[in-house]
Protein backbone atom coordinates (compact mmCIF):
# COMPACT_ATOMS: atom_id res chain seq x y z
CA UNK A 1 0.00 0.00 0.00
CA UNK A 2 1.31 3.45 -0.92
CA UNK A 3 0.99 5.02 2.56
CA UNK A 4 2.78 2.02 4.08
CA UNK A 5 5.91 2.48 1.94
CA UNK A 6 6.09 6.09 2.94
CA UNK A 7 5.91 5.27 6.61
CA UNK A 8 8.58 2.57 6.29
CA UNK A 9 10.89 4.96 4.44
CA UNK A 10 10.34 7.66 7.01
CA UNK A 11 11.41 5.37 9.84
CA UNK A 12 14.46 4.22 7.89
CA UNK A 13 15.51 7.80 7.35
CA UNK A 14 15.07 8.50 11.04
CA UNK A 15 17.29 5.59 12.08
CA UNK A 16 19.84 6.62 9.46
CA UNK A 17 19.93 10.10 10.91
CA UNK A 18 20.53 8.67 14.37
CA UNK A 19 23.40 6.54 13.01
CA UNK A 20 24.83 9.54 11.28
CA UNK A 21 24.87 11.47 14.53
CA UNK A 22 26.82 8.69 16.21
CA UNK A 23 29.37 8.29 13.44
CA UNK A 24 29.82 12.04 13.23
CA UNK A 25 30.50 12.17 16.98
CA UNK A 26 33.02 9.33 16.72
CA UNK A 27 34.70 11.07 13.82
CA UNK A 28 35.13 14.25 15.80
CA UNK A 29 36.39 12.44 18.88
CA UNK A 30 38.93 10.47 16.85
CA UNK A 31 39.99 13.66 15.12
CA UNK A 32 40.74 15.41 18.39
CA UNK A 33 42.58 12.35 19.71
CA UNK A 34 44.86 12.15 16.69
CA UNK A 35 46.39 15.46 17.69
CA UNK A 36 46.97 14.31 21.23
CA UNK A 37 48.37 10.97 20.13
CA UNK A 38 50.64 12.70 17.66
CA UNK A 39 51.99 14.93 20.41
CA UNK A 40 52.73 11.85 22.50
CA UNK A 41 54.62 10.30 19.59
CA UNK A 42 56.64 13.49 19.33
CA UNK A 43 57.23 13.64 23.08
CA UNK A 44 58.68 10.13 23.05
CA UNK A 45 61.16 10.91 20.30
CA UNK A 46 63.88 12.58 22.45
CA UNK A 47 64.10 9.61 24.79
CA UNK A 48 64.31 6.98 22.08
CA UNK A 49 66.78 9.10 20.14
CA UNK A 50 69.04 9.53 23.11
CA UNK A 51 68.87 5.93 24.18
CA UNK A 52 69.72 4.89 20.63
CA UNK A 53 72.66 7.23 20.73
CA UNK A 54 73.86 5.78 24.01
CA UNK A 55 73.61 2.25 22.62
CA UNK A 56 75.59 3.34 19.59
CA UNK A 57 78.23 5.05 21.68
CA UNK A 58 78.58 2.00 23.85
CA UNK A 59 78.93 -0.23 20.84
CA UNK A 60 81.48 2.16 19.36
CA UNK A 61 83.37 2.19 22.64
CA UNK A 62 83.76 -1.54 22.37
CA UNK A 63 81.37 -2.71 25.02
CA UNK A 64 81.18 -6.44 24.99
CA UNK A 65 78.91 -7.37 22.13
CA UNK A 66 78.30 -10.96 23.08
CA UNK A 67 75.35 -10.13 25.32
CA UNK A 68 72.44 -12.45 24.57
CA UNK A 69 70.18 -9.60 23.48
CA UNK A 70 72.71 -8.48 20.90
CA UNK A 71 73.79 -11.76 19.40
CA UNK A 72 71.40 -13.51 17.10
CA UNK A 73 70.99 -17.24 17.26
CA UNK A 74 72.50 -19.27 14.45
CA UNK A 75 69.36 -21.22 13.82
CA UNK A 76 66.00 -19.49 13.96
CA UNK A 77 63.52 -22.12 15.06
CA UNK A 78 60.80 -20.04 16.65
CA UNK A 79 59.77 -16.48 15.96
CA UNK A 80 57.65 -14.41 18.28
CA UNK A 81 55.33 -11.88 16.66
CA UNK A 82 54.13 -8.99 18.76
CA UNK A 83 51.03 -7.84 16.91
CA UNK A 84 49.76 -4.44 17.93
CA UNK A 85 46.09 -3.84 17.14
CA UNK A 86 43.19 -1.89 18.61
CA UNK A 87 40.91 -2.85 21.46
CA UNK A 88 37.81 -1.82 19.55
CA UNK A 89 36.54 -2.09 16.04
CA UNK A 90 34.91 0.55 13.87
CA UNK A 91 38.24 1.69 12.55
CA UNK A 92 38.17 0.55 8.96
CA UNK A 93 40.97 -1.71 7.84
CA UNK A 94 43.23 -0.92 10.78
CA UNK A 95 42.99 -4.24 12.60
CA UNK A 96 42.76 -6.36 9.48
CA UNK A 97 45.90 -4.71 8.15
CA UNK A 98 48.18 -5.79 11.00
CA UNK A 99 46.47 -9.14 11.39
CA UNK A 100 46.92 -9.97 7.74
CA UNK A 101 50.57 -8.92 7.77
CA UNK A 102 51.25 -11.08 10.83
CA UNK A 103 49.29 -13.99 9.43
CA UNK A 104 51.28 -13.87 6.20
CA UNK A 105 54.57 -14.06 8.12
CA UNK A 106 53.29 -16.90 10.26
CA UNK A 107 52.15 -18.90 7.24
CA UNK A 108 55.57 -18.41 5.65
CA UNK A 109 57.21 -19.63 8.86
CA UNK A 110 54.98 -22.66 9.07
CA UNK A 111 55.65 -23.47 5.43
CA UNK A 112 59.38 -23.29 6.13
CA UNK A 113 58.97 -25.62 9.08
CA UNK A 114 59.65 -23.03 11.75
CA UNK A 115 57.67 -22.43 14.90
CA UNK A 116 56.01 -19.20 15.99
CA UNK A 117 54.28 -17.58 18.92
CA UNK A 118 51.85 -14.71 18.64
CA UNK A 119 51.80 -12.10 21.38
CA UNK A 120 48.66 -10.11 20.61
CA UNK A 121 48.49 -6.57 21.93
CA UNK A 122 44.95 -5.21 21.84
CA UNK A 123 41.74 -7.18 22.22
CA UNK A 124 40.96 -7.35 18.52
CA UNK A 125 44.17 -9.16 17.61
CA UNK A 126 43.73 -11.46 20.59
CA UNK A 127 40.22 -12.43 19.51
CA UNK A 128 41.31 -12.90 15.93
CA UNK A 129 44.25 -15.17 16.64
CA UNK A 130 42.55 -17.06 19.45
CA UNK A 131 39.53 -17.83 17.29
CA UNK A 132 41.79 -19.19 14.57
CA UNK A 133 43.70 -21.25 17.12
CA UNK A 134 47.14 -19.85 16.59
CA UNK A 135 49.87 -20.44 19.17
CA UNK A 136 49.36 -17.63 21.60
CA UNK A 137 51.66 -16.26 24.23
CA UNK A 138 50.43 -13.89 26.88
CA UNK A 139 47.95 -11.39 25.49
CA UNK A 140 48.07 -7.74 26.42
CA UNK A 141 45.27 -5.25 25.97
CA UNK A 142 43.08 -2.53 27.35
CA UNK A 143 45.33 0.39 26.57
CA UNK A 144 45.35 0.78 22.80
CA UNK A 145 43.84 4.29 22.97
CA UNK A 146 46.51 5.79 25.18
CA UNK A 147 49.35 3.43 26.01
CA UNK A 148 51.58 4.29 28.96
CA UNK A 149 55.24 3.45 29.40
CA UNK A 150 54.30 0.93 32.08
CA UNK A 151 52.38 -1.03 29.42
CA UNK A 152 55.39 -1.06 27.15
CA UNK A 153 57.54 -2.16 30.06
CA UNK A 154 55.27 -5.11 30.77
CA UNK A 155 55.41 -6.28 27.18
CA UNK A 156 59.15 -5.65 27.04
CA UNK A 157 59.87 -7.70 30.12
CA UNK A 158 57.73 -10.55 28.87
CA UNK A 159 59.34 -10.58 25.44
CA UNK A 160 62.90 -10.35 26.76
CA UNK A 161 62.10 -13.24 29.11
CA UNK A 162 60.77 -15.31 26.23
CA UNK A 163 63.94 -14.66 24.31
CA UNK A 164 66.29 -15.22 27.24
CA UNK A 165 64.64 -18.51 28.17
CA UNK A 166 65.27 -19.77 24.64
CA UNK A 167 61.57 -20.25 23.91
CA UNK A 168 61.85 -18.00 20.91
CA UNK A 169 64.90 -17.13 18.83
CA UNK A 170 63.65 -13.89 17.40
CA UNK A 171 61.04 -11.26 18.19
CA UNK A 172 59.35 -9.15 15.56
CA UNK A 173 57.01 -6.22 16.01
CA UNK A 174 54.02 -5.85 13.70
CA UNK A 175 52.31 -2.50 14.00
CA UNK A 176 50.96 0.44 12.04
CA UNK A 177 53.41 3.25 11.68
CA UNK A 178 51.99 6.75 11.80
CA UNK A 179 53.49 8.85 9.03
CA UNK A 180 50.93 11.63 8.94
CA UNK A 181 47.23 12.04 9.57
CA UNK A 182 46.71 11.04 5.94
CA UNK A 183 49.00 8.06 5.69
CA UNK A 184 49.94 5.13 7.86
CA UNK A 185 51.55 1.86 6.95
CA UNK A 186 51.75 -1.58 8.45
CA UNK A 187 55.36 -2.42 9.21
CA UNK A 188 57.25 -5.44 10.45
CA UNK A 189 60.31 -4.58 12.52
CA UNK A 190 62.80 -6.93 14.09
CA UNK A 191 63.03 -6.20 17.81
CA UNK A 192 65.20 -8.88 19.40
CA UNK A 193 68.04 -9.66 18.91
CA UNK A 194 69.23 -6.13 18.42
CA UNK A 195 71.52 -6.20 15.47
CA UNK A 196 73.40 -3.19 14.17
CA UNK A 197 70.70 -2.40 11.63
CA UNK A 198 68.01 -2.83 14.28
CA UNK A 199 69.63 -0.09 16.27
CA UNK A 200 69.67 2.14 13.22
CA UNK A 201 66.11 1.39 12.14
CA UNK A 202 64.14 3.17 14.84
CA UNK A 203 61.07 5.29 14.35
CA UNK A 204 62.81 8.47 15.29
CA UNK A 205 65.25 10.30 13.10
CA UNK A 206 68.34 8.49 11.99
CA UNK A 207 70.40 10.34 14.58
CA UNK A 208 73.88 11.69 14.20
CA UNK A 209 75.69 9.90 11.47
CA UNK A 210 79.22 10.64 12.54
CA UNK A 211 78.95 8.07 15.33
CA UNK A 212 82.24 9.22 16.77
CA UNK A 213 81.59 8.69 20.43
CA UNK A 214 85.03 9.89 21.36
CA UNK A 215 86.78 8.57 24.42
CA UNK A 216 84.09 7.99 26.96
CA UNK A 217 84.50 7.41 30.63
CA UNK A 218 82.26 4.71 31.96
CA UNK A 219 80.84 4.08 35.36
CA UNK A 220 80.33 1.19 35.92
CA UNK A 221 82.04 -0.59 33.02
CA UNK A 222 80.52 -0.47 29.52
CA UNK A 223 79.30 -4.05 29.53
CA UNK A 224 77.34 -3.59 32.75
CA UNK A 225 75.81 -0.39 31.44
CA UNK A 226 74.86 -2.08 28.20
CA UNK A 227 73.34 -4.94 30.13
CA UNK A 228 70.99 -2.66 32.03
CA UNK A 229 70.44 -0.45 29.01
CA UNK A 230 69.30 -3.03 26.46
CA UNK A 231 66.04 -4.01 28.16
CA UNK A 232 65.25 -0.28 28.47
CA UNK A 233 66.01 0.07 24.82
CA UNK A 234 63.63 -2.74 23.90
CA UNK A 235 60.95 -1.10 26.05
CA UNK A 236 61.50 2.26 24.39
CA UNK A 237 61.11 0.62 20.98
CA UNK A 238 57.89 -1.08 22.03
CA UNK A 239 56.62 2.15 23.54
CA UNK A 240 57.31 4.04 20.33
CA UNK A 241 55.47 1.33 18.39
CA UNK A 242 52.50 1.50 20.78
CA UNK A 243 52.28 5.26 20.42
CA UNK A 244 52.51 5.04 16.65
CA UNK A 245 49.82 2.39 16.64
CA UNK A 246 47.54 4.49 18.86
CA UNK A 247 47.89 7.52 16.60
CA UNK A 248 47.26 5.35 13.54
CA UNK A 249 44.21 3.81 15.16
CA UNK A 250 42.67 7.22 15.73
CA UNK A 251 43.48 8.29 12.17
CA UNK A 252 41.92 5.10 10.78
CA UNK A 253 38.87 5.51 12.95
CA UNK A 254 38.41 9.10 11.90
CA UNK A 255 38.59 8.13 8.25
CA UNK A 256 36.23 5.19 8.66
CA UNK A 257 33.73 7.29 10.56
CA UNK A 258 33.95 10.10 8.07
CA UNK A 259 33.08 7.80 5.21
CA UNK A 260 30.31 6.26 7.31
CA UNK A 261 28.88 9.73 7.90
CA UNK A 262 29.15 10.55 4.20
CA UNK A 263 27.44 7.29 3.32
CA UNK A 264 24.65 7.97 5.77
CA UNK A 265 24.17 11.42 4.29
CA UNK A 266 23.90 10.01 0.79
CA UNK A 267 21.51 7.29 1.87
CA UNK A 268 19.35 9.83 3.63
CA UNK A 269 19.27 11.98 0.50
CA UNK A 270 18.34 9.07 -1.75
CA UNK A 271 15.77 7.74 0.66
CA UNK A 272 14.23 11.20 1.00
CA UNK A 273 13.81 11.37 -2.76
CA UNK A 274 12.21 7.94 -2.83
CA UNK A 275 10.02 8.84 0.12
CA UNK A 276 8.86 12.11 -1.43
CA UNK A 277 8.09 10.32 -4.64
CA UNK A 278 6.12 7.68 -2.74
CA UNK A 279 4.19 10.36 -0.93
CA UNK A 280 3.47 12.22 -4.15
CA UNK A 281 2.40 8.94 -5.74
CA UNK A 282 0.05 8.29 -2.88
CA UNK A 283 -1.47 11.75 -3.16
CA UNK A 284 -1.84 11.45 -6.92
CA UNK A 285 -3.43 8.06 -6.55
CA UNK A 286 -5.87 9.42 -4.01
CA UNK A 287 -6.85 12.33 -6.23
CA UNK A 288 -7.23 9.95 -9.14
CA UNK A 289 -9.45 7.78 -7.03
CA UNK A 290 -11.62 10.69 -6.00
CA UNK A 291 -11.84 12.02 -9.54
CA UNK A 292 -12.49 8.53 -10.85
CA UNK A 293 -15.17 7.98 -8.26
CA UNK A 294 -16.82 11.28 -8.97
CA UNK A 295 -16.66 10.60 -12.68
CA UNK A 296 -18.23 7.21 -12.20
CA UNK A 297 -21.01 8.90 -10.32
CA UNK A 298 -21.41 11.73 -12.83
CA UNK A 299 -21.22 9.58 -15.94
CA UNK A 300 -24.48 7.76 -15.17
CA UNK A 301 -27.15 8.43 -17.86
CA UNK A 302 -29.70 9.47 -15.34
CA UNK A 303 -27.97 10.48 -12.09
CA UNK A 304 -31.03 11.99 -10.54
CA UNK A 305 -32.66 8.60 -10.40
CA UNK A 306 -30.37 7.39 -7.66
CA UNK A 307 -30.71 10.56 -5.67
CA UNK A 308 -34.39 10.33 -5.93
CA UNK A 309 -34.17 6.85 -4.63
CA UNK A 310 -31.93 7.69 -1.71
CA UNK A 311 -32.89 11.17 -0.70
CA UNK A 312 -36.31 12.17 -1.78
CA UNK A 313 -36.12 15.96 -1.23
CA UNK A 314 -32.63 16.67 -2.77
CA UNK A 315 -33.90 16.35 -6.30
CA UNK A 316 -33.18 20.05 -7.03
CA UNK A 317 -29.46 20.05 -6.20
CA UNK A 318 -28.38 16.66 -7.34
CA UNK A 319 -28.24 17.27 -11.09
CA UNK A 320 -25.70 20.11 -10.56
CA UNK A 321 -23.36 17.87 -8.56
CA UNK A 322 -23.68 15.10 -11.01
CA UNK A 323 -22.76 17.30 -13.96
CA UNK A 324 -19.19 17.89 -12.86
CA UNK B 1 80.72 32.44 37.40
CA UNK B 2 81.70 29.27 35.66
CA UNK B 3 80.75 28.29 32.15
CA UNK B 4 77.37 26.73 31.60
CA UNK B 5 76.14 23.75 29.64
CA UNK B 6 72.76 22.37 28.74
CA UNK B 7 70.97 19.75 30.79
CA UNK B 8 68.10 17.53 29.75
CA UNK B 9 66.12 15.14 31.85
CA UNK B 10 64.24 12.85 29.50
CA UNK B 11 61.67 10.22 30.36
CA UNK B 12 60.00 8.00 27.77
CA UNK B 13 56.80 10.02 27.86
CA UNK B 14 58.24 13.51 27.78
CA UNK B 15 61.18 15.81 28.31
CA UNK B 16 60.87 16.55 32.02
CA UNK B 17 63.39 19.26 32.28
CA UNK B 18 65.74 21.12 30.04
CA UNK B 19 67.83 24.16 30.71
CA UNK B 20 71.25 25.71 31.21
CA UNK B 21 73.22 24.78 34.27
CA UNK B 22 76.65 25.22 35.78
CA UNK B 23 76.76 21.94 37.65
CA UNK B 24 74.82 18.69 37.93
CA UNK B 25 75.16 16.23 40.77
CA UNK B 26 73.76 12.73 40.44
CA UNK B 27 74.59 9.24 41.59
CA UNK B 28 75.82 6.36 39.47
CA UNK B 29 75.29 2.69 40.11
CA UNK B 30 78.04 1.55 42.44
CA UNK B 31 80.10 4.66 41.86
CA UNK B 32 78.57 7.06 44.33
CA UNK B 33 77.76 10.68 43.69
CA UNK B 34 79.29 12.42 40.76
CA UNK B 35 79.24 16.06 39.71
CA UNK B 36 79.49 17.36 36.17
CA UNK B 37 80.63 20.81 35.24
CA UNK B 38 81.10 22.49 31.91
CA UNK B 39 83.70 20.82 29.74
CA UNK B 40 83.45 17.45 31.43
CA UNK B 41 84.96 14.59 29.46
CA UNK B 42 82.49 12.38 27.61
CA UNK B 43 80.89 10.15 30.17
CA UNK B 44 78.37 7.33 30.22
CA UNK B 45 76.93 5.89 33.38
CA UNK B 46 74.07 3.88 34.79
CA UNK B 47 72.17 5.74 37.50
CA UNK B 48 71.01 4.71 40.92
CA UNK B 49 67.91 6.14 42.60
CA UNK B 50 69.10 9.51 43.69
CA UNK B 51 68.32 13.08 44.51
CA UNK B 52 69.80 14.81 41.48
CA UNK B 53 70.65 18.49 41.82
CA UNK B 54 70.88 20.79 38.86
CA UNK B 55 72.61 24.11 39.65
CA UNK B 56 71.14 26.63 37.27
CA UNK B 57 72.90 29.59 35.73
CA UNK B 58 70.97 32.06 37.88
CA UNK B 59 72.05 30.31 41.07
CA UNK B 60 68.84 28.45 41.70
CA UNK B 61 68.92 24.71 42.28
CA UNK B 62 66.49 22.35 40.60
CA UNK B 63 65.87 19.22 42.66
CA UNK B 64 64.89 16.13 40.74
CA UNK B 65 64.28 12.64 42.05
CA UNK B 66 65.72 10.25 39.46
CA UNK B 67 64.97 6.55 39.84
CA UNK B 68 67.53 4.70 37.82
CA UNK B 69 68.35 5.29 34.20
CA UNK B 70 71.43 6.55 32.42
CA UNK B 71 73.50 9.64 32.09
CA UNK B 72 75.39 10.65 29.02
CA UNK B 73 77.77 13.57 28.87
CA UNK B 74 79.10 14.68 25.52
CA UNK B 75 79.71 17.92 23.67
CA UNK B 76 79.04 19.97 26.76
CA UNK B 77 75.61 18.49 27.19
CA UNK B 78 74.33 16.34 30.02
CA UNK B 79 71.41 14.03 29.28
CA UNK B 80 69.72 12.07 32.00
CA UNK B 81 67.56 9.25 30.66
CA UNK B 82 65.19 7.80 33.17
CA UNK B 83 62.10 5.61 33.20
CA UNK B 84 60.82 7.60 36.13
CA UNK B 85 61.96 10.96 37.34
CA UNK B 86 60.10 13.70 39.14
CA UNK B 87 60.89 17.34 39.68
CA UNK B 88 60.61 18.37 43.33
CA UNK B 89 57.31 20.22 42.86
CA UNK B 90 55.62 17.09 41.53
CA UNK B 91 56.57 14.86 44.44
CA UNK B 92 53.87 13.72 46.83
CA UNK B 93 55.71 13.92 50.15
CA UNK B 94 53.03 12.11 52.12
CA UNK B 95 53.09 9.20 49.76
CA UNK B 96 56.86 9.02 49.67
CA UNK B 97 56.99 9.03 53.48
CA UNK B 98 54.41 6.24 53.66
CA UNK B 99 56.38 4.27 51.10
CA UNK B 100 59.54 4.77 53.12
CA UNK B 101 57.90 3.49 56.29
CA UNK B 102 56.47 0.50 54.48
CA UNK B 103 59.86 -0.36 52.99
CA UNK B 104 61.62 0.02 56.35
CA UNK B 105 59.01 -2.16 57.98
CA UNK B 106 59.62 -4.89 55.45
CA UNK B 107 63.36 -4.61 55.70
CA UNK B 108 63.14 -5.12 59.46
CA UNK B 109 61.79 -8.60 58.87
CA UNK B 110 63.68 -9.75 55.86
CA UNK B 111 66.18 -8.43 53.44
CA UNK B 112 64.72 -8.25 49.99
CA UNK B 113 65.92 -6.37 46.98
CA UNK B 114 62.57 -4.90 46.10
CA UNK B 115 62.13 -3.26 49.48
CA UNK B 116 65.68 -1.92 49.34
CA UNK B 117 64.97 -0.38 45.96
CA UNK B 118 61.68 1.05 47.22
CA UNK B 119 63.48 2.58 50.19
CA UNK B 120 66.05 4.11 47.87
CA UNK B 121 63.32 5.64 45.72
CA UNK B 122 61.44 6.99 48.72
CA UNK B 123 64.61 8.51 50.13
CA UNK B 124 65.45 10.10 46.79
CA UNK B 125 61.97 11.61 46.58
CA UNK B 126 62.03 12.94 50.13
CA UNK B 127 65.48 14.36 49.73
CA UNK B 128 64.56 16.06 46.47
CA UNK B 129 61.42 17.50 48.01
CA UNK B 130 63.48 18.97 50.83
CA UNK B 131 62.35 16.61 53.60
CA UNK B 132 64.94 14.19 54.85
Amino acid sequence: MAGGTERALRSRIKSMQATKKITRAMELIAGSRIVKAQQRVQAAVPYSEQITEVVRDLAAAGASSDLPLLVGRDEIRTTCYVVISADRGLCGGYNTGVQRAAEGEIKADVAAGRGYTVVPVGRKAEGYFRFRQYNLGTAFGGFSDAPSYADAKQIGEYVVDLYASGEVDRVELVYTRFISAGSQEVVLRPLVPLSADTVAGGDGKAGSTDGSGGDYEFEPDPTTILETLLPRYVEARIFAALLNAAASEHAFRQRAMKSATDNAEELIRNLSIVMNRARQDAITTEIMEIVGGAEALGSGKNPSVRYVDLLGESLVTSPETGDN
Amino acid sequence: MSASFSVEVVSPESVLYSGEATMVITRTLGGGEIAFQAGHAPFLGALDASHTRVFLVDGAVEDIAVHGGFVEVSNNKVSLLSDTAEVASAIDVGRARAAKERAEERLRHEHDAEATAALGRANARLSAAGHS
